[in-house]
């Protein structure tokens, strides 16, 4: 394992390929995440930008390229798994919360179980976490109880409590009606406002416009045009350019 | 010989029920814990582990539990091995048991959605927290209502242990009937007393299933 240095990024991917069967998804991707910044990966559906994401979680095994994420090297196959995912929080576009855990019990299961954390301790992060989402009244709600929205900002809250040093989301708000697309959002804002270091797939194009450093436009498994969120509004290549006439409707 | 139904008759019969009750609890803690294995090694990230489970349930599955029986006791007697009709009567039944209860939970456990598992991986659980913690808890609700329903096939199928000699409740009736010779009256009773035991639990089994909704595994038919 190599040391991080500041100076080093957060995550990197260098070349990656990835195929599913005959299908090439990823041919050759390569970008990187600095700490503290946030990277928007947008593209049409089958583009590849989900799987590139899943990718730096070790979701997917990639065929070939480098991927370096908090000094794991993580295409290698002797990878600590656990140790990256202690690194890394991930929040899908399904929630994915436990059904038969009540909010508190979902975000405590992980601190106690994997950071031997003791139970008061990791009640008390868990009323912290839920705060800095807005839910602190549902600490003994389950999950069938909240709104989706609702649910989102607890998965993301279940994110939180193992303190990672990257977040993933993973078209968070594709589930979710508009109105309360806007509830999830604002707490996306506010952590990149704290400075968590976040990569995320989403359709919501002005989101990624006023929230992202960097924008990554993905086209046929490859990073098509990459840049500050102002290539959104002034895209050079083409694909780009009609992907964001068409941005805001969900693809 | 001859003579009427009396009450050392009807004693002699409920120590018989007695020990279906306790056939088939052995048949259920015996398989079940056998079972409870088949079902992990079902879904094992092992390749030759899943290939060997899934060998044994074929080939249980396959057989005649009857024939299970007499192999259980005439073939452990071939081998040298002198066993009592208990203790190849529980074998048998705990050999049985296990490949449907194993397959029945296999389907449970994999029928928890496959984002649970994604979701405790991402949390960095370990793979035995992820069992224990997430993905168990939900499989035993799915798993509940058919596993009380084959209960109901466990102690049903008891009754074929009384080939090997096994004195519960379907042999003490035929004993009973050989010193009587009235056997509609006693296979009555004997019918009678068999769906006590099986009917509150088929109830219970189609409560469970109300109640949960969801989850239905199919259970061949044993």
């Amino acid at each position: 394992m190599q040391q991080n240095t500041s100076s080093e990024p957060i995550v990197s991917l260098r070349d990656v390929q990835k195929s599913f069967g005959p299908l090439k998804v990823l041919d050759g991707v390569s970008f990187a995440v600095d700490r503290g910044e946030v990277l928007a990966i947008i593209g049409r559906s089958g583009s590849g930008k989900s799987t590139a994401l899943r990718c730096i979680d070790r979701f997917e095994k990639v065929d070939g390229g480098e991927i370096m994420v908090c000094g794991h090297r993580v295409d290698r196959p002797d990878v600590d798994l656990r140790a990256l995912r202690q690194d890394v929080g991930i929040v899908f576009q399904s929630y994915n919360l436990f059904p038969h855990l009540t909010i508190e019990q979902n975000i405590t299961l992980a601190p106690c179980a994997v950071k031997k954390m003791a139970t008061g301790q990791a009640k008390e992060l868990a009323r912290k976490v839920l705060a800095q989402v807005g839910l602190e009244e549902k600490l003994h709600a389950y999950p069938e109880q909240l709104s989706g929205g609702q649910q989102q900002r607890a998965a993301i809250a279940r994110s939180l409590a193992m303190q990672p040093k990257v977040m993933l989301f993973d078209e968070v708000t594709s589930a979710l009606d508009p109105e309360l697309t806007g509830e999830v959002l604002k707490v996306i804002e506010q952590l990149a406002a704290d400075g968590m270091t976040m990569v995320m797939v989403t359709h919501e194009m002005g989101f990624a416009k006023s929230i992202a450093d960097r924008i990554v436009f993905m086209h046929r498994g490859k990073v098509h045009e990459s840049g500050p969120a102002s290539i959104l509004t002034s895209p050079t290549t083409p694909e780009l350019r009609q992907f964001v006439g068409t941005g805001n409707l969900k693809s | 010989m001859g003579g009427h139904l009396n009450i050392n008759h009807l004693i002699f019969l409920g120590h018989g029920a007695l020990w279906t009750v306790g056939l088939s609890l052995i048949a259920l803690i015996g398989g079940g814990t056998v079972g409870f294995a088949i079902a992990l090694a079902r879904i094992s990230p092992l390749k030759s582990v899943r290939l060997a489970s899934a060998a044994y349930v074929q080939l249980v599955q396959g057989t005649p539990l009857l024939v299970i029986l007499f192999l259980g006791y005439f073939g452990l007697a071939a081998i040298g091995l002198q066993v009592s009709p208990l203790v190849a009567a529980s074998a048998s039944l705990t050999l049985y048991v296990a490949a449907y209860l194993g397959e029945i939970w296999r389907g449970s456990i994999q029928s928890v959605p496959k984002p649970q598992w994604e979701a405790a991986e991402g949390l960095a659980l370990s793979r035995t927290q992820r069992m224990l913690k997430v993905i168990l808890p939900q499989a035993i609700r799915i798993a509940t209502p058919p596993t009380v329903g084959f209960m109901v096939q466990i102690i049903k199928n008891t009754s074929l242990a009384s080939v090997v000699g096994f004195v519960e409740l379907m042999r003490s009736g035929q004993i009973v009937n050989n010193s009587l010779f009235e056997p509609f009256v006693i296979y009555a009773i004997i019918a009678v007393v068999y769906f006590a035991m099986c009917y509150p639990l088929s109830l219970f089994s189609q409560r469970l299933e109300r109640r949960m909704g969801r989850g239905r595994v199919n259970l061949a038919p044993a």
